[in-house]
């Protein structure tokens, strides 16, 4: 068996008859998410293959390896590769007022909804960096409804959440960021929200008196509390059907009658077991109401 | 071997070529297409899609992850995602631009290449970069088939000359003579034999 799969990585090696997939290479995937899960604990065994396998072998590449195996090696013995290697699957790239019809839409349907609650408590679940964070915590100023809001906003990665914490983005994304949030309904000059420091733009304090920024794994925590809106948006895209269905139950568990569920532009709860439990408020902009 | 899946690639000009070639396609067909198309983060995405119904007489499906795939509909990237197949469903990501764009092309053929291997046909057409060329091999080492537009009569010939300097590039005509070639390939009223790509002569 060992010689096998040493044939099998020779260079030049063709699978003539492979049948869709490379054997060899899913693999060394499921070994290399294992040895990550069984070393440290973090789990992306049920992470979507597609991207996983692209984010993998970056890291090879970055590492100067050659193969998944190699990384397996390297990851084992060497906690610092780890960390870049957590950073490469767990990091959501995104941006401040992200398709900002969303926003609008928020601002439009989901709001007056809140206005209702003394007390409004808002889950943005997988907040990477915190950029929707901010969005979120700038409309609701806006609204004026922030003073009665506490945003819990999670991921399994800390470094991710120091960031966020931070508040501190790119200059060089501002003029993006602006056009954005002009485009999802905001009232004011964007630019009242930062001071443009030598190292970026730093976000007002005030914005995150009432974020809770906090370390939560979707694949393995539980619920924590019970939300009137839950912020997902293009996390669950990376999971794979199994984990997005674990995650949809989590959601329910944590939702609150008549809640709002929101997720990004080309997810749905349609493929979930979560289906029939939502209406759509919005189908197009992915917001969900729990009715059930 | 016969053909699961097309995708197919364009940039600059890349509209028009793809309403060309898909508007030469019969209503049933053997394999679904997804197709991704540079463009605009901004771009609307219903508008694209829209445009591309109005030229062809397959469905052409809106992108939701996980969508299952099936045969004889479209499928188009949307704007500011990588679109991927996974377990015969689309898959979508939001990673960095890869050849500064988003969607990419190497990103929708090599997950292609990866997870249907020799039953997947690529197509690039007309660009003025090179993405596409590095998704083009993927497919080949596959096993996969592989179709450029000819460099000659495309809008902007650097892309699909990038793919065919490759060395891995199967099939290089115009788009009549592309549209012709895949209608071959995905006829579902053809004996098998005759879709498969590589029974039918074609240079590998």
């Amino acid at each position: 068996m060992v010689a096998g799969a040493e044939d099998d990585r020779q260079p030049g090696a063709v699978h003539r008859s492979a049948p869709s997939r490379v054997p060899t290479e899913d693999l060394e995937i499921e070994l290399l998410l294992e040895a990550v899960y069984r070393q440290y604990g973090f789990d992306f065994r049920q992470y979507a293959r597609a991207s996983i396998r692209r984010r993998l072998w970056k890291r090879v590449y970055a590492e100067r390896l050659e193969s998944l195996s190699g990384l397996q090696e390297k990851v084992l013995h060497d906690e610092s590769c780890m960390e870049r290697l957590l950073l490469d699957l767990s990091i959501n790239v995104t941006s401040m007022f992200r398709d900002p019809t969303f926003f609008a839409a928020f601002r439009s349907q989901v709001v007056p909804l809140l206005r209702t609650y003394p007390f409004i408590r808002i889950w943005n679940a997988g907040c990477s960096t915190g950029e929707e964070t901010y969005s979120l915590a700038i409309l609701l100023t806006e609204v004026g409804l922030y003073d009665r809001t506490r945003i819990y906003a999670t991921d399994i990665n800390a470094a991710v959440l120091q960031e966020a914490a931070a508040g501190v983005f790119p200059l060089g994304k501002m003029r993006e960021y602006t056009e954005n949030y002009l485009a999802a309904g905001g009232s004011r000059s964007f630019s009242e929200y930062y001071l443009s420091r030598y190292d970026g733009a730093q976000f007002d304090r005030s914005l995150t008196d009432n974020i809770v920024f906090a370390q939560h794994n979707l694949v393995s925590d539980r619920s924590f509390n019970e939300f009137h809106v839950i912020v997902c948006r293009n996390v669950m895209i990376y999971f794979d059907k199994h984990l997005q269905d674990r995650v949809h139950t989590l959601f329910l568990e944590s939702l609150s009658h008549f809640g709002v569920l929101a997720l990004g532009h080309k997810e749905s709860v349609r493929y979930s077991v979560a289906a029939d439990r939502y209406e759509a408020l919005d189908d197009h902009e992915k917001l969900y109401r729990r009715v059930r | 071997m016969t053909t699961d899946l097309v995708v197919i690639g364009g940039s600059w000009g890349g509209f028009e070529a793809v309403c060309h070639l898909l508007g030469a396609l019969p209503g049933e067909i053997s394999a679904p297409i997804v197709v991704a198309l540079h463009r605009s983060p901004k771009s609307s995405n219903d508008a694209l899609e829209r445009m591309i119904r109005d030229c062809t007489r397959l469905d052409v499906v809106g992108v939701e992850d996980k969508r299952p795939l099936h045969d004889a509909c479209i499928y188009v990237a949307p704007p500011d995602y990588h679109l991927l197949v996974e377990d015969g469903s689309l898959a979508l990501s939001t990673d960095d631009v890869v050849q500064y764009s988003r969607p990419s092309i190497d990103v929708l053929f090599e997950s292609a290449a990866d997870e249907y291997g020799a039953g997947v046909v690529g197509v690039l057409l007309t660009g003025a970069n090179a993405d596409g060329a590095s998704g083009i091999r993927r497919i080949k080492a596959r096993g996969g088939m592989t179709m450029a537009q000819d460099p000659a009569t495309a809008a902007r010939a650097e892309m699909p000359r990038a793919a065919v300097e490759t060395g891995m590039v199967d099939f290089v005509a115009d788009l009549d003579g592309l549209a012709a070639r895949l209608a071959e390939i995905v006829d579902p009223a053809a004996p098998v034999d005759a879709r498969d790509p590589a029974a039918r002569g074609v240079h590998r």
